[in-house]
């Protein structure tokens, strides 16, 4: 099986913008392209990590669309839809295209358009990947947060506040993050006074809804350096994916996203490290309380540990185990499909030593993309060339 | 597969048809009893025939009060996490479902706050409601799923 290199990245900026969805696909396929050198017809694949253009705007076949825009017909193309998780799903894609010998170049770009819906319209789309057993009850991702986050706190003695440092840790990130929705910090007392979104959750416990595109390109380790120097690509040393149960309340501790644990597992054996191996992490942060079940269940910390670790400062940029430097879901912004592709870009930015103040010093980097409320999970484990 | 469905078109079950609404879980050849029903149990077992968690106390796991709810959806909307006391005979898997919490009191229906006093720990049973959310009103297409089901309604 050949190894994979990533040789190429871009991502524009997250938040409010008048681009429609093939635009902003365009826009960060387009960069990502010139990033790598190459040209669109240069590409045998192109992947789309795409959740719900349709609901959201009416536009479906956003691969073709791409392909045309781009210029790179008559390369492959496939829309990746797994909700949250289409952007870490389309890493694993492009990564088997490549790896299997199917493709010696590929493009994956990731994006969403979502702000021009009201929030609760955005929230009953998102809540639709729920079991109509759910759904019926009014069921919101934020509260499958809530929920989770009550019996977070009650069952391992952690404070409110725990969850409140996990937001301003990830907006301080976000600062330095050019291409954030919020580049500015935001201090405690803010996120514990803001409103009851999901109770024990306020308003500042959540990802705000972006609009935005990732993209990276994909090659066999072999050629990498036709593309770009020695030092300036990353190899996705282990991948997995894996899913849990699609009834949240089916799970046997709900405080534990198996998916996260399942999938990691796989990663990190093909990568032969450990999670003590791991220099700088990018986490699924589209609520506080995720910061802490993943960072357990990726094994960076003991179970019911994880809040102590954001307390002692050990996932600030400057401590032990970064975690979301690129300001995360929270701070950076959440446009579904992009989300997957972003956090393998900052990682890559990282392990390549290009992530101008946000860089760490780190050789190896996880990437955990998270669909659902668990439902859905792909591990990433980069490792720079240098 | 609708809470209320009464047990008369499925020869595998036990119960006699009664027309009331039940709160429909679905037992396997394991032993295990899972809401909602699936194809197989966890184990792959099959179905063999369905339990009426309507007959069931449960104690709340877990429980948030959402604010921000979608379209046609009551506003606050208090949820939990309960977990049913399915006696001694029982020895599957815990049996939980996730449901809007009705207020303390006779008076449930489709009007209930949704604003409701619950913690963890709390004793709950299960009361039936016509319409827990709007139907039509979100994007889910109102004929593809049932809109009735149980709430959980604090009993101490």
């Amino acid at each position: 099986m050949e190894r994979v290199a990533i040789v190429g990245a871009s991502m524009t900026r997250f938040g409010q913008r008048d681009a429609w969805v093939r635009e902003l696909l365009a826009e960060a396929g387009a960069a990502a392209l010139d990033d790598a050198g190459i040209d669109g017809d240069d590409l045998d694949h192109l992947y789309v990590s795409n959740m719900a253009s349709g609901e959201f705007e009416g536009q479906t076949g956003v691969p073709n669309a791409l392909a045309h825009d781009l210029a790179a017909t008559p390369a492959y193309t496939a829309r990746i839809d797994q909700t949250s998780s289409s952007g870490g799903a389309g890493v694993y894609a492009a990564w088997q295209s490549v790896a299997s010998g199917a493709s010696d170049l590929t493009m994956l770009v990731g994006g969403e358009k979502m702000t021009h819906r009201t929030t609760a319209e955005a929230t009953d789309v998102i809540a639709s990947l729920t079991h109509p057993v759910e759904y019926k009850h009014g069921v919101t991702l934020p509260s499958f947060a809530g929920l989770t986050a009550r019996l977070y706190l009650d069952e391992y003695d952690a404070p409110r506040e725990s969850l409140g440092k996990v937001a301003v840790k990830n907006h301080k990130n976000g600062v330095d993050n050019p291409h954030a929705q919020f580049q500015k910090e935001v201090d405690l007392d803010t996120v514990l006074d803001s409103p009851v979104v999901a109770d024990p959750l306020r308003l500042y416990d959540f990802c705000p809804i972006t609009d935005g595109s990732a993209a990276l390109v994909f090659c066999p380790e072999s050629v990498a350096e036709e593309y770009v120097p020695e030092d300036q690509y990353a190899v996705i040393s282990g991948i997995g994916g894996a899913t849990d149960t699609h009834v949240v309340h089916e799970r046997a501790d709900p405080t534990t996203m198996g998916g996260v644990a399942d999938s990691s597992d796989i990663a990190y054996e093909m990568a032969g490290i450990g999670p003590d191996d791991v220099d700088v992490a990018e986490l699924h942060d589209m609520f506080t309380i995720l910061e802490f079940l993943q960072s357990e269940d990726l094994g960076f910390f003991e179970k019911g540990e994880g809040w102590k670790a954001v307390e002692a400062g050990v996932t600030d940029r400057d401590g032990d185990l970064p975690i979301n430097t690129s300001g995360g879901l929270k701070s950076k912004g959440h446009p579904l499909g992009a989300s997957g592709v972003a956090q393998v870009y900052e990682i890559y930015q990282q392990v390549t030593g290009n992530a101008g103040p946000r860089q760490v010093e780190a050789d190896t980097g996880l990437a955990c993309n998270v669909g659902g409320f668990g439902n859905c999970v792909t591990t990433t484990v980069l490792e720079g060339s240098q | 597969m609708s809470d209320h469905e009464t047990t008369e078109t499925d020869d595998r079950d036990e119960e006699e048809p009664t027309g009331e609404p039940t709160f429909e879980a679905a037992e396997y050849a394991d032993g295990t009893v899972t809401y909602p029903p699936h194809t197989v149990s966890p184990n792959g077992a099959e179905r063999v025939g369905t339990v009426d968690l309507g007959d069931h106390a449960a104690r709340v796991v877990t429980w948030t009060t959402s604010t921000a709810t979608p379209p046609g959806v009551r506003e606050p909307n208090t949820l939990a996490i309960v977990e049913f006391e399915m006696g001694d005979d029982y020895d599957g898997p815990p049996v939980r479902a996730l449901g809007q919490v009705a207020s303390r009191g006779d008076a449930v229906d489709g009007d209930d706050s949704g604003d409701a006093d619950v913690d963890i720990g709390d004793r709950v049973e299960p009361v039936y409601a016509d319409d827990l959310r709007e139907p039509g009103a979100g994007i889910r297409e109102p004929e593809s799923q049932d809109w009735d089901g149980f709430r959980f309604r604090p009993v101490e």
